[in-house]
């Protein structure tokens, strides 16, 4: 086999043999630079088959079923499912923003390990995270997949668990039952279509047979517990009161990963399995999806509104902006789902960013409780800058990248898919704009009473440094990227159109129109 | 893999410049490049922001702003001159054409309009293979029309479907380029004085740039979308430069307000574009737009609904009733900000975005139907009611501000009755006089009265700021509309329109506020440059009448530094303009200081001011409509004006009796308010007076609807009673699910498990127990809740895979 065939291999596992090599090192020195420098592999090899990547999605390089980098191998035999793993541009952008995230967190870490500290396991931990994240984007076996999406929670909760605030095992416990407990649901939905679509897993054959094959009514049924499954890992309204507390809880590299990838698992998920596979199942829940996305979005900025605490904001700030991830979804367009996939994205960026502001503020501070917060401009100006910038790229302005997955989502409800309707995806449009509203709303308030006015008396006589170093090395690339992907979206949409294209086509054909 | 790089001469579908692209006419560099001038912004905002730090210059941010802002106003300069010069496309004009071709007829009535539907789409229809126009022509008569510059690059590809972002340079951009360039020098070189002691001057520089960059690239913006980019842009640098001195929360709160209020008319923008990228046929190209509005591919249904969404947004921007309340707050940024943002070029965003798209609202408003329609109302409204404002305000920018309100409501209803050229004209003199009279304010609180804005403490400034006065003056007539004036022509244009187009209450309106706005800028003209100086009143109790005009932002901050002496300290306005202040020069502070006349940086940037107000209005001097040919518009030239036209100078009809009542308002304001010195007295006599003043000081009680009400229950009880919800009924229902799982468990555990298998498996079952009951200490409650709903849930699976089989 050549490189092409390994790369995407490597790009998993290497992770998982770095954790390895991380808990089998000594001393902490060591183990730091061996996780960074694992850690950075799997991004140069990311970053190579970007290069190597065949846009055009027409040449050679891509197999029948529209992949790249594709190993179709046996694995399990006895219940047909397949080591087959590919990639195409739904799971690229977000393969290698894991694999950005990850080495950026590893940064971060250095200085920053929240206590009890043991930097091993943390970092450990981390990496396993990666290789769970990495292989759920190039599954193209439902099992395969299954496990690694399953493969992730288990890092996280010890990250919670063990690494998180005073609330964390009520938090991590809740966050692993309840992605479990929709988990369940998916995996009868998997053995369903195996049982009723011809006896295989493969995403591609599924895709093929599964409409003919499975009457509408009993897609619909399938697609719950699909819909079940992903609508609790993205959360969508009303699934979603795991996501505060597993973020106010969690440390920063935590909600970072957690905001950045975890959630978009079940985006993913939507996009990749439960749409191509099932359309009359998701012509049928399209119009519930929309309209849980268009309340989440109004419901999370309410939330984000009542919040006293910092952490806990963002974290419903991230319901409204997977409400506009899931609103372009569910208008089953290409110009929603692109619009999705860009917003999962730059949400990854933007978010992930305000949640290492979030840290470090509350490294500083050892609060994040808005009210004792205030005047951060004066205390670190930097520090109070990028958070102002964080807030401004996280309430859609223009010329970054949170705008072109808010605007084309909005844009796309207007005209949905022809087999939904019109004037209900209409009345959505009108409430996701008014959302734009709100998030102006809640972010400016939030700076206003963090970063603005005088800081507090309490902290009188404290000095705090500003921007590390290490915070910078983190935060830089983030920073350009929300910039760089809000002037030049093509950079992503040239990725993603193809797929969603031949996506939108499919559904075309078993939809009838 | 910059999109420069491949940014190359894209034709967007305009059937005149594809034309002559054909003929090979020459671009014009400056007009084919003009996209460079937001680039040459937006690397100075960079570079100031990065570098002028580490210069060891004083005030390097100051002088890196002026010559960015210097070149980019030499490129607009030159721009001018090239389009003028641009090679027009010479055509006869078609007889069926010209027939309708009156453009300055001032015959065009509501009747004529009304008949012509028909061979309205014909001569709609004759657009695209429009190669020619009339402009004034007579029948048969050669005109000239240059072809707009165009160059578009794709931005992103969605399947078939291309997103461009380009240029459109024409007449109108060209002339926006130029009076944005011009005023932002101004305000440039001014602050270089006013703000040489703050200590955050390098981010008002950079600020500066980046706004001036935001402007830039709107008003030459081929497509909505590349609008939208720098109508928020500009949203974020004026949150930015209100909220300058962001220590006091009143500031802030101006700067929230600001980007909110504008932000809800935003929905409207944004559903607007939406829509019309539909109906134009998947294209955010505005020449496309305004085409398929024009010639009915757009049903008028449609273009009502976008229109009216569109029309949201302008109402937010151009602060019009009723969300017009954020502008007054504005003013709490440095006063030569609010000169160039929130007086001459960001506040007329929205009323470009209605010039611009103006097809679109042509047809959407049925502007040729005469009578009334919704911009043409809410102009109205607007330009009276903050008229109204103007009278009983005591600061003097509030009566500035409130007066650019007025202003603006006079564009929007410019346009709103068929006036585009007019409206476009005033929003062009007014960028000249209101920066001029803005920023001679600001010369006022920087040498004259101690950085207050307060008229009280002004009055008899003339004697001691003679050129502050002297241009002051040409701007107080400029906005009066005194003949020869540059609002003299503009205002009439407007009135006229208004007039000819059957637009009866507006023209009332629009008089009726030509009338007031005379009124209350005698007024303010009087009391703060006639009678006795009253600054040495207030000296004794400088810090208590500070305390007292607690909203004003700026001398609030003047407490700051007299005794602080914090960061913000230089934060002041004009803190080092008087060299007393903080006591950082003179010996004797403040206190000593009479009123002076400021320095060249301030006054040279006020003379070429006043020069622009006084000459400016000539270009439309009548027969000539110089400034009209200038910004002349294929599209529009076509349909809107060919069949409305510019109404033409009326000198009995419009502006004798426009000028009388200018003239009028001005002698009343001098009889009341100067020689009797009332001002509020018949106010102080009460009844009805004293009624409307209370109604007029709480702003209509707009900003208790707005701040109190509607935020504060969304803030308040509605945020709250959702996240009760959050908690107590999502998040209850998962824990009662829990709980009860678990209830269910324990039973089975004690009367299944212990009571009837325990008996079968012994051994089996005394190791679970113990194991059991060991992890139970170790476990919470909620650990079981959990455990309990998977077990059920997977118990649930097993049960349905079971069914489905």
């Amino acid at each position: 086999m050549d490189f092409n065939e390994w790369v995407l291999s490597l790009i998993t596992f290497l992770p998982l043999v770095v954790a390895a090599l991380v808990i089998a090192l000594p001393d902490e020195p060591s183990q730091k630079l061996i996780a960074l420098v694992g850690s950075f592999v799997p991004l140069g090899l990311i970053i190579w088959v970007l290069t190597n990547y065949d846009y055009s999605g027409k040449g050679s390089a891509v197999d029948k079923d529209g992949l790249q980098y594709a190993v179709n191998q046996s694995w399990i035999p006895l219940i047909k499912a397949r080591y087959h793993i590919g990639i195409e541009g739904i799971g690229l952008p977000l393969l290698a923003l894991s694999c950005l995230i990850i080495p950026l967190c590893i940064v971060y870490s250095w200085n920053h390990f929240p206590e009890p500290h043991n930097p091993k396991a943390f970092l450990a931990l981390m990496l396993i995270l990666e290789t769970g994240m990495n292989g759920t984007f190039i599954s193209q076996d439902l099992i395969l997949f299954f496990v690694f999406f399953e493969l992730v929670l288990l890092p996280m909760y010890f990250m919670i668990g063990v690494w998180g605030g005073p609330n964390r095992q009520y938090a991590s416990l809740k966050f692993f039952l309840y992605t479990m407990f929709g988990s369940a649901f998916m995996l009868l939905g998997f053995l369903a279509l195996y049982f009723k679509a011809g006896n295989t897993f493969q995403i591609h054959e599924l895709m093929a047979n599964a409409n003919s094959m499975i009457s509408p009514s009993t897609q619909r049924w399938i697609f719950a517990g699909l819909f079940l499954g992903f609508a609790i890992k993205v959360p969508m309204f009303p699934f979603h009161t795991w996501l505060p507390d597993a973020h106010t809880e969690a440390p920063t590299q935590g909600s970072v990963i957690l905001a950045a990838v975890l959630l978009k698992l079940g985006t993913y998920g939507f996009i990749k399995i439960a749409i191509p596979i099932l359309p009359e199942g998701a012509k049928s829940w399209s119009p519930v999806i929309g309209a849980l996305a268009a309340v989440g979005i109004i419901y999370g900025a309410l939330g984000c509104l009542a919040q006293t605490d910092f952490k806990r904001l963002i974290a419903f700030s991230s319901v409204a902006h997977m409400g506009y991830v899931m609103l372009g979804i569910s208008t089953l367009t290409s110009f929603g789902i692109n619009a999705a996939i860009f917003g999962m994205v730059a949400h990854g960026f933007i978010t992930g960013m305000l949640f290492f502001c979030a840290g470090s503020i509350k490294e500083r501070f050892h609060t994040l409780e808005i009210k004792r917060l205030g005047g951060l401009l004066k205390q670190m100006p930097k520090l109070g800058w990028v958070l102002g910038f964080a807030s401004m790229a996280s309430l859609g302005l223009p010329g970054l990248a949170g705008f072109w997955g808010e605007f084309p989502a909005i844009l796309s409800a207007y005209e949905p898919h022809p087999s939904l309707s019109q004037s209900l995806f209409r009345v959505f449009m009108v409430v996701a704009a008014v959302g734009t509203v709100f998030a102006a709303g809640y972010l400016l308030w939030m700076y206003q009473r963090t970063a603005f006015g005088e800081p507090k008396a309490e902290w009188d006589g404290h000095h705090f440094d500003d921007v590390h170093t290490e915070e910078w090395a983190a935060w830089v690339p983030m920073l350009l990227a929300i910039v760089v992907l809000g002037l030049f979206p093509y950079l992503l949409f040239k990725i993603t159109d193809v797929p969603v294209q031949s996506l939108v086509e499919h559904l075309n054909k078993a939809l009838g129109s | 893999m910059s999109v420069l790089a491949v940014f190359n001469t894209g034709v967007l579908s305009n059937a005149l410049a594809a034309e002559a692209a054909a003929d090979k006419v020459s671009d014009g560099f400056l007009l084919a490049n003009s996209w460079w001038l937001p680039v040459m912004s937006f690397v100075g905002f960079w570079a100031i922001l990065l570098l002028a730090k580490r210069i060891n210059v004083k005030n390097a941010a100051a002088y890196m702003g002026i010559a960015v802002i210097g070149v980019q106003f030499a490129f607009a300069a030159g721009a001018v001159v090239q389009w003028q010069q641009r090679t027009a496309v010479v055509v006869e004009h078609a007889e069926s054409q010209s027939a309708e071709g009156e453009a300055h007829s001032t015959a065009s009535d509501t009747t004529e309009a009304e008949t012509s539907d028909e061979t309205h789409a014909e001569s709609l229809g004759a657009i695209g293979a429009a190669s020619g126009f009339s402009l004034g022509s007579e029948e048969g008569e050669v005109v000239k029309l240059r072809p707009s510059v165009e160059r578009s690059v794709s931005w992103y590809r969605n399947g078939d479907t291309d997103i461009r972002i380009g240029t459109h340079v024409d007449g109108f951009a060209v002339a926006m380029l130029f009076v944005v360039a011009f005023i932002s020098l101004t305000v440039h070189v001014f602050s270089r004085e006013y703000l040489r002691t703050d200590s955050r001057i390098t981010h008002y520089f950079a600020a500066l740039s980046l706004f001036t960059g935001a402007m830039l690239w709107m008003v030459q913006s081929a497509t909505t979308l590349g609008v939208l980019f720098g109508w928020e842009l500009m949203g974020l640098c004026s949150f930015l430069l209100i909220g300058h001195w962001w220590e006091d929360r009143d500031n802030t709160d101006a700067a929230l307000k600001a980007f909110f209020t504008t932000r809800i008319g935003d929905i409207g923008l944004l559903i607007g574009i939406v829509i019309l990228f539909f109906a134009g046929g998947k294209t955010f190209d505005i020449a496309v737009i305004n085409e398929r509005a024009l010639n009915g591919e757009i049903r008028q249904w449609l273009c009502f609904v976008a229109a009216t969404c569109l029309f949201a947004g302008v109402i937010g921007k151009s602060a019009q009733f009723p969300l017009h309340t954020w502008l007054p707050d504005a003013m709490a940024g440095p006063t030569p900000a609010s000169a160039l943002i929130h007086a001459a070029t960001m506040v007329v965003a929205g009323v470009y975005l209605v010039a611009r798209l103006y097809g679109v609202f042509w047809s959407g408003f049925s502007i040729h139907a005469g009578g009334m329609n919704l911009g043409a109302l809410v102009g109205s409204i607007t330009l009276v009611m903050a008229a109204l404002l103007a009278f009983v305000q005591t600061d003097i920018k509030k009566v500035l501000a409130y007066s650019t309100v007025s202003q603006l409501g006079y564009m929007v209803m410019g346009l709103a009755v068929g006036g585009w050229a007019g409206a476009i004209f005033h929003l062009v003199t007014h960028a000249f006089f209101k920066a001029l009279l803005f920023q001679a304010s600001g010369s006022i609180a920087h040498s004259g009265s101690h950085h207050s804005f307060e008229m009280e403490r002004m009055g008899g400034l003339r004697k001691y700021m003679p050129v502050t006065f002297a241009t002051f003056t040409a701007g107080y007539l400029a906005l009066c509309g005194v003949f020869p004036m540059a609002g003299f022509w503009s205002k009439d244009e407007v009135l006229t329109a208004a007039k000819t187009n059957g637009y009866t209450w507006a023209f009332v309106a629009g008089s009726l506020g030509a009338f007031l706005t005379a009124c209350y800028m005698t007024r303010t003209y009087t009391k703060t440059f006639f009678g006795e100086n009253r600054l040495h009143l207030f000296h004794d109790d400088h810090d208590a009448q500070l305390v007292n005009t607690g909203h004003d932002a700026h001398t609030t901050h003047d407490v700051h530094v007299g005794h602080v002496g914090h960061e913000g300290a230089g934060g002041l306005e004009g803190a080092g303009g008087l060299e007393g202040a903080g006591g950082h020069e003179g010996a004797g502070g403040h206190d000593d200081h009479g009123p002076h006349e400021s320095n060249i940086w301030i006054t040279a940037p006020l003379a070429a001011l006043a020069v622009m107000s006084t000459v400016v209005g000539l270009l439309q001097w009548p027969k000539f409509y110089a400034f009209e040919h200038f910004i002349a518009n294929i599209t529009f030239e076509e349909t809107v004006i060919a069949r409305w036209g510019s109404p033409e100078f009326n000198l009995t009809g419009v502006a004798i009796p426009s000028s009388i009542l200018g003239l009028l308002g001005i002698a009343i304001g001098v009889v009341y308010f100067k020689v009797f010195n009332h001002d509020f007295g018949l106010v102080k006599r009460g009844g009805i007076f004293a009624l409307v003043h209370k109604v007029l000081k709480n702003k209509y009680y707009l900003d208790h609807l707005w701040t109190g009400v509607v935020i504060g229950f969304v803030k308040g009880p509605l945020a709250k009673a959702a996240y009760w919800f959050n908690q107590q009924g999502l998040d209850g229902a998962v824990d009662t699910a829990g709980r009860t799982s678990v209830g269910v468990s324990r039973w089975v555990y004690r009367f299944i498990d212990q009571g009837t298998v325990d008996m079968f498996a012994n051994g089996i079952g005394s190791t679970t127990n113990n194991l059991g009951s060991g992890l139970r200490k170790t476990q919470t409650g909620n650990v079981q809740n959990y455990a309990a709903i998977f077990i059920g849930a997977v118990g649930l699976a097993v049960l349905a895979i079971v069914l489905f089989i």
